[in-house]
């Protein structure tokens, strides 16, 4: 595309009940959507709220919707999400926005909490590493969901969080099954905190967190794991069962 | 959310696939027996030929009932949570009497087709 073309930006401006505000902003080469929206902060409108810090896809701060779909706007480049010249910029969904395009994330990572979604150990840093093999089943599975870098785009994307504002969301629920799978963790509540209709077994297996993870993982496919795991405890009577010695 | 309610809904869950996977296996005999046995035309008097007196069929089709019953309440439940905005306990109450309704208008159709007098 050439650097004298035009974008027509739409942009969120105000709160929960605010609307649109249309700019100018000139196409460059390699263009990202948060290139775009520094652009419009720094030349055009110095009221504009918006978040970011690295810049290059690690802190997962910068995301938002563009023309409709949840996206980390740093790495989305202009060329890939925009056809007719035009973007139209809102905050994440499911969300209570702050200001234009900055969400309050605290019920986000209030479900991360809800979640049980901290290591909890049992050796201390005198004792000698845990050896956890790299091939073994769990060490996959924990491995696979890891990397999650708590952007919120899964959290956006999701219907069941819509639907269900108590339902602790992908990111959450993708986060306890890295944990439940990690053979050191001995947090034994953590099933139970995850299981049931706020939990695991809403979801609805749609899908969208897993299209949209901008760094590919599978919610979905960590969530039926709870499935399984959370109701085969029920069916024994261990979900509800006071956790073993030594486990808190 | 208290533990046992957890605890519910996992089971909840739990049910609803077991059922599903059980009613994969039952809609298919039923199709199968459908596409097999009307090849000279489906008519009433042609399936309480078979069904009538028939006690396979009787089991068959009842034990079918009741697990649409469990199935169909537990999804009627999330649905009514979720898309009429339900509180949880009105739902589950709502859900139960739609179970107990499917539960006596299907077994009461079984019952006319194996056992029952009039035609």
């Amino acid at each position: 595309m050439s650097d004298s073309s035009t974008l027509y930006v739409e942009v969120w401006r105000g709160g929960d009940q605010g609307g649109y505000q249309s700019f100018e902003v000139p196409r460059r080469a390699s263009q990202t959507v948060l290139d775009v929206v520094t652009h419009i902060q720094r030349h055009q409108d110095a009221t504009l709220s918006y978040r970011y810090a690295c810049r290059v896809g690690m802190c997962g701060s910068c995301a938002m919707r563009v023309n409709g779909v949840a996206r980390w706007t740093c790495r989305t480049h202009v060329s890939n999400v925009c056809t007719d010249g035009r973007l139209q910029l809102a905050p994440l969904a499911n969300l209570p926005v702050v200001k234009d395009l900055v969400v309050n994330m605290d019920s986000f990572f209030e479900k991360m909490q809800a979640a049980h979604g901290r290591f909890v150990g049992e050796h201390t840093r005198y004792e000698p590493v845990a050896a956890v093999k790299p091939d073994s089943p769990e060490r996959q599975e924990a491995d696979a969901g890891i990397e999650c870098i708590g952007c919120g785009v899964c959290y956006s994307s999701c219907d069941v969080v819509s639907w269900r504002p108590d339902y602790l969301g992908p990111a959450a629920l993708n986060r306890a099954w890295t944990l439940v799978n990690d053979v050191r963790d001995i947090d034994g509540l953590r099933l139970a905190a995850v299981a049931g209709d706020a939990g695991c077994h809403s979801c609805h297996t749609q899908g969208s967190c897993t299209v949209r993870c901008p760094k590919h993982l599978s919610p979905t496919a960590g969530i039926s794991g709870l499935k399984r795991m959370a109701a085969r405890a029920a069916m024994r009577g261990e979900l509800d069962a006071e956790p073993s010695a030594g486990r808190r | 959310m208290s533990r046992s309610i957890t605890v519910q809904a996992a089971r909840r869950w739990y049910w609803q696939r077991i059922t599903a996977m059980a009613m994969a296996l039952f809609v298919a005999i039923h199709l199968f027996v459908m596409v097999y046995a009307i090849q000279g035309g489906l008519s009433a008097a042609e399936v309480l030929a078979r069904t009538r007196g028939n006690m396979l069929w009787a089991v068959f089709y009842a034990a079918f009932v009741v697990l649409v019953a469990v199935h169909a309440s537990i999804g009627i439940r999330n649905v009514l949570v979720e898309w009429a905005g339900l509180k949880d306990g009105a739902a589950g109450w709502a859900s139960r009497l739609l179970g107990l309704v499917l539960l006596v208008m299907g077994l009461r159709a079984v019952w006319a087709v194996t056992l029952g007098g009039a035609a």
